[in-house]
């Protein structure tokens, strides 16, 4: 789960990292009032969770509280990669002398988190990567020990920052590890961090991303979720359970298991079709949750074609097949459902689906090209 | 012959008195397993499902039945405490079925049994065969026939099909191991390619791969450098978009790095057949009897 940058802010905060003052809008009004509170020049922030917002004119100053208004009416309501902006964050404006990046994130190699920070502050960290890797100072914490002192020195150090901030950077260097593992994040940058026109540090941009394993435990941060941005599609799939990511293809597709699920998607295209998206219903999915998972599939209209491959390793076959069978009786369903399942009562499977007419296949490379051909209006 | 679980295996089932944990006690008692004991915190002195005894702890269990392997079927929020106790308690190696524990608490049990000699496999894993000899796993044990195939997968429902494959073939498996989808686990693909290399039943090596991380990578340079066996594999997620986390917590392409593109080309690199679907290894597998 991704946290707006306001958000992410302000958790920053409660561990000490400084953050320019700010509120969020919903209303050009509302902008308004914040700017007047401020009493400074301010920069409106559209807040929506993708890159980018900068170069999509999503982010712009405002000299007055008039102006503020008035471009927070321009960007509210505003269209950003598929997004539109309902919340703007009015922060003052901070007079930035130098960017610098910090960021944390897991290390599935080392198993440890690393630290990063760079000169190059304000531009994409994989941009510097690319191009000058060795601006990226690197540190690994060791997960049993926290991260210490002499590390963030290191980095302070190691991007050469000013002396008279080295303390400075290395409290916030490990406000944000702290703030890291508190929050289960997977993710946390602070670009940039900036050396302000006082002369002092601070985070005038941040990000989130939480591990969603750990959402059960950080009902806090959970509850920070913003519903707005996740497709209606999104949000019912997640409340029953359900992986679902949409794609752009015209083969609907329900597996059992992730990696059957993405090879099956795999599948689809080596047979010349493509899938309209990767739908994982879980181990031992019920009548239930085959309804579910059709009926999330078939609201995309682009859909010709479902295709239902299931391995029934301990889900047994009979039971899948009769949901599928409950669920297209219940459903308005007019585009060609292909089946394939194995496994654990595989037979009496296969024998409610033929006496429902609904076509089975042994072979998953059967199973896809049936339901290629399908989706070609070739009949399944 | 087989690696990590054969007919010396012992086993201990952690969580045995909840629905998933009893149900495939008996699932793997059925088709074999020496299973030992269970241990559930309050249940001790109980009996379990095949007149397994429950014990309070992991140390009292290992004391009595002289368990040397454990498989664990407790909730994510304390199956992290689960697979710690039974590594204190010196149980050689740990199966972790559990889904969905945060990968902070995997980096810190990892970096504590770095320092015992516990082996564990999971989390978020289906476990692992020696067909005919000893299950320890969620896997149907009846699409599984003995042979000399030795199956590495960070997938579950995915290496089935790749089984149902091979065994539809009349080619058999020496030992099938489901290492996790999860980002932060025990045993790797690179550490079972070794078990496979020096275990005398395994002849070829199947390798299942998923976008996410460096994993297939290391495998890759490991094969190139030091393998003698044949290796064929598949990766799946060759279609995913990036940025999407599909299902597993490590099937995520981020940052240019760990796409069904990278990996392919560097097991290729190494000499490894790259199928173009599951039913297609069994094909590849063939050609190397």
């Amino acid at each position: 789960m991704k946290l707006h940058e306001y958000q992410s802010k302000r958790v920053f905060a409660q561990y000490g990292v400084p953050i320019p003052n700010g509120e969020v809008a919903t209303t050009p009004a509302e902008a308004r009032a914040i700017a007047e509170q401020i009493g400074k020049p301010v920069v409106i922030k559209s807040q929506v969770l993708v890159g980018g917002r900068g170069k999509a004119g999503g982010i712009k100053l405002a000299g007055t509280p008039e102006e503020a208004e008035k471009v927070a009416a321009k960007i509210l309501g505003m269209d950003i990669k598929g997004l539109t902006v309902q919340k703007v964050l009015v922060d003052e404006a901070a007079d930035i002398r130098s960017e610098i990046y910090l960021g944390a994130v897991l290390d599935r190699g080392a198993r440890k988190v690393a630290i990063m920070a760079s000169s190059e502050g304000g531009v994409e960290i994989e941009e510097v990567a690319a191009e000058t890797p060795e601006k990226i100072i690197t540190v690994h914490v060791h997960p049993l020990l926290g991260m210490q002192g002499y590390q963030a020195r290191q980095l302070a150090y190691g991007i050469g920052l000013p002396k008279e901030h080295v303390s400075a950077f290395t409290k916030i260097a490990q406000s944000l590890y702290r703030a890291f593992v508190d929050s289960d994040a997977s993710l946390a940058e602070i670009n940039p961090l900036v050396i302000n026109g006082d002369n002092r540090l601070q985070a005038v941009d941040g990000k989130i991303l939480l591990d969603d394993s750990a959402l059960p435990r950080q009902k806090e941060l959970a509850a920070m979720r913003d519903s707005d941005e996740d497709s209606p599609t999104e949000t019912e799939a997640r409340e029953v359970g359900i992986s679902y990511i949409d794609l752009d293809g015209e083969i609907g597709c329900m597996v059992n298991g992730a990696g059957l699920a993405m090879a099956t998607m795999d599948i689809i295209k080596l047979y010349g079709g493509s899938p309209a998206n990767f739908l994982d219903i879980g181990g031992g999915a019920g009548a239930d949750k085959v309804l579910a998972a059709l009926r999330i599939i078939l609201r995309d209209a682009r859909v010709k074609a479902v295709l239902i491959n299931i391995f029934g390793g301990i889900t047994r076959c009979d039971e899948v097949a009769n949901g599928i069978v409950e669920a297209i009786n219940s459903l308005n369903v007019e585009v060609p459902i292909v089946v394939r399942m194995v496994g654990v009562n595989e037979d009496e499977g296969r024998q409610i689906l033929a006496d429902s007419n609904l076509p089975s296949a042994n072979q998953l490379s059967e199973a896809v090209q049936m339901a290629v051909a399908a989706a070609k209006g070739e009949g399944a | 012959m087989s690696i990590l679980v054969d007919n010396g295996t012992r086993l201990l089932v952690q969580g045995i008195t909840g629905s998933q944990g009893a149900f495939h006690a008996e699932q793997m008692i059925q088709y074999g397993t020496n299973v030992v004991a269970g241990a559930v915190p309050g249940r001790g002195g109980q009996w379990a499902v095949g007149n397994t005894p429950v014990f309070d702890t992991v140390h009292e269990a290992v004391a009595t039945t002289d368990a040397n392997t454990s498989i664990i079927f407790v909730p994510a929020a304390f199956a992290v405490d689960a697979l710690l106790e039974a590594a204190d308690a010196g149980v050689a190696l740990i199966v972790c079925i559990t889904e969905n524990i945060p990968a902070l608490d995997m980096a810190r049990a990892r970096a504590y049994l770095d320092s015992t000699d516990a082996l564990l496999i999971g989390p978020n894993c289906p476990g692992l065969i020696s067909p005919g000899t000893a299950k320890v796993g969620i896997m149907a044990g009846h699409i599984h026939t003995p042979g000399n195939v030795g199956i590495v997968s960070r997938s579950g429902t995915l290496t089935y099909e790749v089984i149902y494959a091979l065994t539809a073939r009349g080619i058999g498996q020496s030992t099938a191991v489901g290492i996790g989808g999860d980002p932060i686990k025990g045993l790797n693909f690179l550490d079972v390619l070794q078990m496979f290399e020096q275990d005398s039943a395994t002849e070829q090596v199947v390798l299942i791969g998923e976008i996410g991380g460096t994993d297939e990578q290391v495998a890759a340079d490991y094969i190139r450098t030091e393998m003698t066996k044949p290796v064929t594999a598949f990766i799946a997620g060759q279609t995913a978009p990036p940025g999407k986390r599909m299902g597993h917590a490590g099937a995520i392409i981020s940052g240019g790095e760990g796409t069904a593109a990278e990996k392919i080309e560097a097991l290729q690199d190494a000499g490894v057949a790259i199928a173009r679907h599951p039913e297609e290894i069994a094909e590849l597998a063939a050609q190397n009897i």
